[in-house]
């Protein structure tokens, strides 16, 4: 075989798929999505032509002429094989120019897709750029569709990926000093379009890496009553077995925050109680994944079955089997027990002269109640969870334990392993290289706990990559809620009254429990003016697959059902939906109130929500966007949603610039990338107070042993957490540079008012580098307003949107084209969770478990999004900027929900509101002639 | 994904074809990489080094061997049937029942027919294509008694008959899909296509192929069902009664891909589309 220019003579295993075979010749560019042919990640040029390679049996391919992005611009179509090694095929540059990519999993079997497929070469022939019309896009929209249906895209929302095929540059190349607030390019652009940037598995394998493959539990709820794995011990290939037996038995939660006591301890690396199908039961290693696997089967297991419990209103009823008895709200964090819940609010707040909530409904000239309910999402990150832990000297003390991994929070990861362990944390080192894809999925501890302790226990490398189907069924996923909701309001529409009771599935363990909770009632609730509210909310253990974080962190959830409530009784009193909200939302000066006041370290560093109300209302009355088709039911709506800018209760981070050899500027800074953009606008900060171009900025993150403590990327925290103190010590080092102040060998406050919160260092050898932290607090609020404008096909349920717009409140923005695509990646994952993701599960049975079972979005499926930006200054953030990370979701689904009702005058409580769904909520009742259904009616 | 298994064979005569304890037979393999193997495979038996034409057309009709690509199956007979009035406009539907699969060009360069076929499945558009063109698949049957080198017979069934359920398919161990006739007669009729899913690339959750002829149209339901069905619809009274009666044997079939009701409705609704585009009586 020769791949990308070089012949190779390794014979292929039987069975071995080509896309292991060319990792396994150090051809990384090809990346593993979901290893059955539906993400499109590890697509190559078999003899030219775009083949998913983990579909292509290997033996067929030993005589072919592969060609990876790695080798594109020198071996693709109409390449010069003479060109340097680093050169790009103009789709690369294209993909480059237009900022077609975020985590840039994908982008690898992405360029080559299109390098390849001469039916999207001819697509984008365009006359010129930015020269295609609307007709023209509408026109190419279908076929690029069809090219690219092969290929999924979890950040971007596909239309910079449109971009890229039509030719347009969406980037620019900044002045010195004034990279700040422009669209500059990311600084892995050139080395994630042609597959060299190294992901989390991406590295050569260490000589003697050992592979992990772990049993999964066949019930949803029973105890191990006896494991014996002396056979799968001695089996060929096989260095450890592990069971509950062989494991340390503290507790401890998947979740990691800032503070650890934060989640319930409930659970075990190994445990000999098992509460959801799939849960680990034993754990094999050896030189093979095969082997690994293998010796699995001979592993002797016996179970005694218990009684299982999957509705979480069931699972809190009296008599309902308890999946964590005994644990306590003093030690473990779980509220209680007894009842199935791990946490509980119940609060309600009357202001001065108001009597509550049940009065004031009682009085009111317009009330609503109703429930509404999401379903199970799985964040389907391009990179699969993967780990690799080895050993490595470490000086006197003796080894250090190396964990690489696919992680949002490394120095969280870290911490917890060290407790788990009981290994000091200096001897535990984290790194996250560049993470395909997070969406929260990533601030949990999955995998890192098992290829630690075998590394540990074998004194080998070794590694554990998931399954995408193990992605599906063993990795939790965001909370199903169910949300009722009772509003009331005057006649003026002035809200009276608003309540809110939360019934949240968190699964089989309470990990993130907590946190969702808060939060997931926390904005929701506050943004909205009301003199009496009410909040109950539970969340639930039951023997489903463990619940997490998921991007919003709970608002969704809980927007979805009161923007629902707010928009019905707007309709009620005949009032405008966008002045219905202008009436009720707060504005600057009003407290933060939830189920009580917030005390607390929120303020309003800017607001913006104003401008977003006037941004979408002027945008839907525009004319623009398309014209219903004939005989479909158009209707308009929105939604909105507000997010506190940081996590609360802290959120630490240290920076640190330096003045490397080459002149350049080095920023170590410990939050994670995972393509939320936040090397790119550290680089832009650094650059922007150095006065220097980009390009002399090199950022390092993620990575324990280089940067100082960092809580993590997640909150949206990397911009306005770590890119504070990023921006501070870079300031604090131009300042010194430009007038030198004598140091002493050592830490030196930083010399020059206004930069007292940094510190300078001169070293011995006479570097300079300058520190600065930042804790996370105070913490400002950001908003984000949604409009759409949709046709629906009350025949077939069809949803078309016609129009989509989504205005921001993100403060000063610090790279126009990557906030764009954080949005647009928002709002097309929201797409998904609005109309067609569903994670179905039969008693704790995941049946969705591969991706094409699941409806993640395609190209086809999203249409773009028109993105304005509100313009405002926040005191708070970097040279006024806030996050926009999560936030972008949160409004979607609501407001697609408030269109559809609309447009049809049925309101639809439950996502997704897929087909299927909806045609069953529209559909017109039968004639009166009609004694069964009747097609001929429905033509 | 990297399969299981212990040895792959590439066939290259019949006497490959006869399969060895624990052997099943590999198609394009784009199904059979795609998932863990099941249990008792050890081995593979690659038909596509049979070397077989994948496709001819002669006096007799269109034969479209099992190996054939998705590919090659849309770039031969499905630019044959492009012309809307040509004697191949039967094969119109080619192109569109290709794209009614969730693969996209990538796979269809590998996937085959013939593996199309023999997985069964509901959404498998093969199945709705060829039954709707009325065709024959001739299937090779294994020698009875192991060790003899001559090859034994084969056998033929239609292709609607072929598919008995979701996922069950009329091909006893070690037969081999050889190839799909479609008779003469009707590759000049015209056909038509339609199909429902739950998004605009997903999977097929209904799907209506439909012929001209005498003495009236042919229309096929897949997807929606678990097994093909197929009437001759002299209007469209007769295809309700037909959908309700579809309906009272409990057919409609469910997944994840759409309600068994929202199946029956779409389904309702392009039958009729279908019959009043082929010209059937009101």
């Amino acid at each position: 075989m020769r791949i990308d220019g070089a012949d190779v003579a390794a014979e292929p295993r039987p069975g071995q798929c080509l896309r292991t075979y060319l990792r396994e010749q150090g051809t990384t560019a090809v990346k593993k999505g979901c290893d059955a042919g539906d993400c499109g990640a590890c697509t190559v040029l078999l003899d030219g032509a775009p083949v998913q390679s983990c579909l292509i049996p290997a033996h067929r391919a030993v005589d072919a002429d592969v060609v990876t992005a790695a080798g594109l611009g020198r071996y693709g179509p109409g390449s010069d094989p003479d060109a340097e090694p680093e050169a790009l095929h103009p789709v690369q540059q294209a993909f480059v120019d237009a900022a077609a990519f975020q985590c840039g999993f994908c982008t690898a079997g992405m360029v080559c897709t299109v390098a390849g497929s001469r039916e999207v070469e001819r697509l984008s022939e365009s006359p010129g750029r930015d020269q295609a019309g609307p007709d023209r896009r509408s026109a190419s929209a279908s076929s690029v569709g069809e090219a690219l249906k092969g290929n999924l895209c979890r950040c971007t929302g596909y239309r910079s990926i449109r971009d890229a095929l039509a030719g347009r540059v969406n980037t620019e190349v900044a002045e010195p000093g004034e990279a700040f607030g422009r669209a500059v390019v990311a600084p892995a652009a050139a080395r994630i379009v042609s597959g060299r940037e190294p992901y989390t598995l991406d590295e050569p394998a260490p000589p003697g890496l050992l592979h992990v493959a772990v049993l999964g539990s066949p019930h949803p709820h029973a105890r191990i009553t006896h494991i014996d794995a002396t056979a799968a011990r001695g089996a060929p290939g096989v260095h450890l077995v592990l069971t509950h037996h062989d494991v340390p038995g503290t507790l401890y939660s998947t979740a990691r925050h800032e503070n650890r006591l934060d989640d319930p301890d409930d659970t075990r690396m190994l445990d000999p109680v098992l509460r959801f199908v799939g849960q680990r039961v034993a754990v094999a290693v050896a030189e093979t994944p095969r082997q690994a696997r293998e010796a699995l089967a001979l592993i002797d297991v016996e179970y005694e079955t218990l009684p299982a419990v999957f509705d979480p209103e069931a699972a809190r009823q009296p008599g309902a089997p308890l999946l964590h008895a005994g644990r306590t709200a003093a030690e473990h964090r779980v509220a209680d027990a007894g009842r199935n819940v791990v946490v509980q609010i119940h609060e309600e707040h009357a202001e001065p002269g108001h009597d509550g909530v049940d009065a004031a409904l009682a009085a009111s000239a317009a009330t609503v109640s109703g429930t509404w309910t999401t379903d199970r999402v799985n964040h389907v990150a391009m990179e699969t969870h993967g780990a690799r832990a080895w050993l490595a000297p470490g000086g006197e003390e003796g080894d250090v334990l190396h964990v690489r991994t696919s992680t949002q929070v490394p120095f969280l990861v870290r911490d917890e392993l060290a407790r788990l362990l009981d290994l000091p944390e200096h001897r535990v080192r984290v790194v996250a290289g560049r993470v395909g894809g997070g969406f929260g999925g990533k601030q949990e501890l999955l995998v890192e706990d098992v290829v630690a302790l075998a590394a540990l226990r074998t004194g080998r490398p070794v590694q554990w990559e998931l399954t995408r189907e193990q992605q599906f069924t063993t990795v939790p996923c965001r909370h199903p809620m169910r949300v009722g909701v009772r509003a009331g309001a005057d006649e003026n529409g002035t809200l009276t009254a608003l309540a809110i009771d939360v019934l949240a599935d968190t699964g089989a363990y309470g990990n993130h429990a907590p946190g969702v909770l808060f939060h997931g009632v926390h904005e929701s609730m506050a943004v909205y003016r009301a003199p009496n509210k009410r909040v109950d909310a539970e969340s639930v253990y039951t023997n489903n697959l463990p619940s997490g974080a998921f991007r919003g962190y709970g608002l969704g959830q809980v927007q979805f059902a009161i923007e629902g409530a707010i928009d019905e009784l707007a309709v009620r009193l005949g009032i405008d939906a966008v002045e219905m909200r202008r009436r009720n939302v707060i504005r600057p000066g009003d407290p933060f109130v939830v189920g009580r006041p917030v005390d607390g370290d929120l303020e309003y560093g800017s607001y913006g929500l104003d401008q977003c109300l006037d941004l979408v209302e002027d945008a839907l009355a525009s004319g623009r966007g398309d014209v219903a088709p004939d005989g479909w039911a158009e209707g308009r709506g929105v939604g909105l949603a507000m997010i506190a800018t940081i996590p609360p209760r802290g959120h630490f981070t240290h920076a640190k610039v330096s003045v490397a050899d080459d002149g350049d500027f080095v920023v170590d800074v410990g939050t994670a990338e995972f393509g939320n953009g936040t090397t790119t606008v550290h680089a832009q900060i650094a650059a922007t107070e150095l006065g220097v171009p980009t390009s002399r900025v090199r950022v390092r993150p993620s990575d324990t042993a280089t940067a100082g403590y960092d809580t993590g990327a997640f909150g949206s925290a990397g911009s306005v957490v770590a890119g504070l103190a990023v921006h501070k010590a870079a300031a604090a080092l131009r300042a010194h540079l430009k007038t030198p102040t004598p140091l002493v060998v050592g830490a030196n406050i930083a010399p020059k008012p206004g930069h007292e919160g940094a510190t300078i260092t001169l070293t011995a050898k006479g570097e300079v580098f300058a520190e600065a932290t930042h804790d996370g607090s105070p913490r400002s609020v950001a908003f984000n307003v949604h409009g759409f404008r949709v046709a629906v096909h009350r025949e077939t349920g069809e949803v078309r949107i016609l129009q989509s717009v989504q205005a921001a409140d993100a403060g000063v923005v610090i790279n126009p084209e990557q906030l764009r695509g954080q949005i647009e990646g928002g709002v097309a994952q929201a797409l998904g969770s609005a109309l067609t993701e569903r994670m179905v599960v039969r008693d704790g049975v995941v049946l969705t478990r591969t991706l094409r079972h699941y409806r993640a979005p395609q190209v086809a499926d999203i249409p773009d999004t028109e993105v304005l930006f509100a313009d405002t200054f926040d005191r708070l953030g970097p040279r006024g900027a806030k996050s926009m990370s999560e936030a972008p979701y949160n409004p979607v689904a609501p407001a697609l929900a408030n269109a559809i009702a609309d447009a049809t005058g049925v309101r639809p409580h439950d996502l997704p509101m897929q087909r299927d769904r909806l045609w069953e909520l529209v559909r017109r009742p039968p004639g009166p002639t009609a004694a069964g259904p009747s097609g001929r009616a429905g033509r | 994904m990297d399969i299981d298994i212990d040895t792959v064979r590439v066939a290259r005569s019949r006497a490959d074809c006869v399969l060895r304890p624990g052997e099943a037979f590999l198609g394009g393999g784009t199904f059979l990489y795609s998932e863990p193997v099941p249990a008792g495979v050890t081995g593979l038996v690659d038909l596509t080094g049979m070397g077989w034409e994948p496709w001819s057309v002669d006096g007799a009709g269109l034969r479209v061997a099992g190996t054939c690509t998705l590919e090659e199956l849309l770039a031969g007979p499905g630019r044959l049937g492009a012309s809307s009035d040509g004697p191949y406009r039967g094969l119109g539907i080619v192109g569109e029942c290709v794209s009614a699969l969730t693969l996209s060009g990538k796979v269809a360069r590998t996937a085959t027919v013939g593996g199309n076929l023999a997985l069964g499945l509901p959404a498998g558009s093969m199945v709705g294509l060829f039954a709707a063109l009325s065709a024959v698949a001739v299937v090779w049957t294994p020698e009875a008694s192991t060790g003899s080198s001559q090859p034994a017979g084969s056998r033929e069934v239609a292709v609607a008959d072929l598919v008995t359920g979701a996922g069950r398919v009329g091909l006893a161990p070690g037969e081999v899909l050889r190839e799909v006739r479609v008779p003469a007669a009707v590759l000049g009729q015209r056909t038509m296509f339609r199909r429902a899913s739950l998004t605009p690339t997903g999977r097929t959750a209904a799907m209506v192929t439909g012929r001209a002829g005498e003495p009236a149209p042919r229309i096929t339901v897949t997807a929606s069902v678990s097994a093909p069905l197929s009437l001759h619809a002299r209007d469209h009274d007769m295809l309700d009664r037909w959908i309700d009666w579809i309906g009272s044997t409990g057919a409609w079939y469910e997944d994840t891909h759409g309600s068994r009701e929202w199946r029956a409705a779409m389904t309702r609704r392009l039958a009729h589309e279908a019959l009043e585009e082929l010209g059937g009586a009101a």
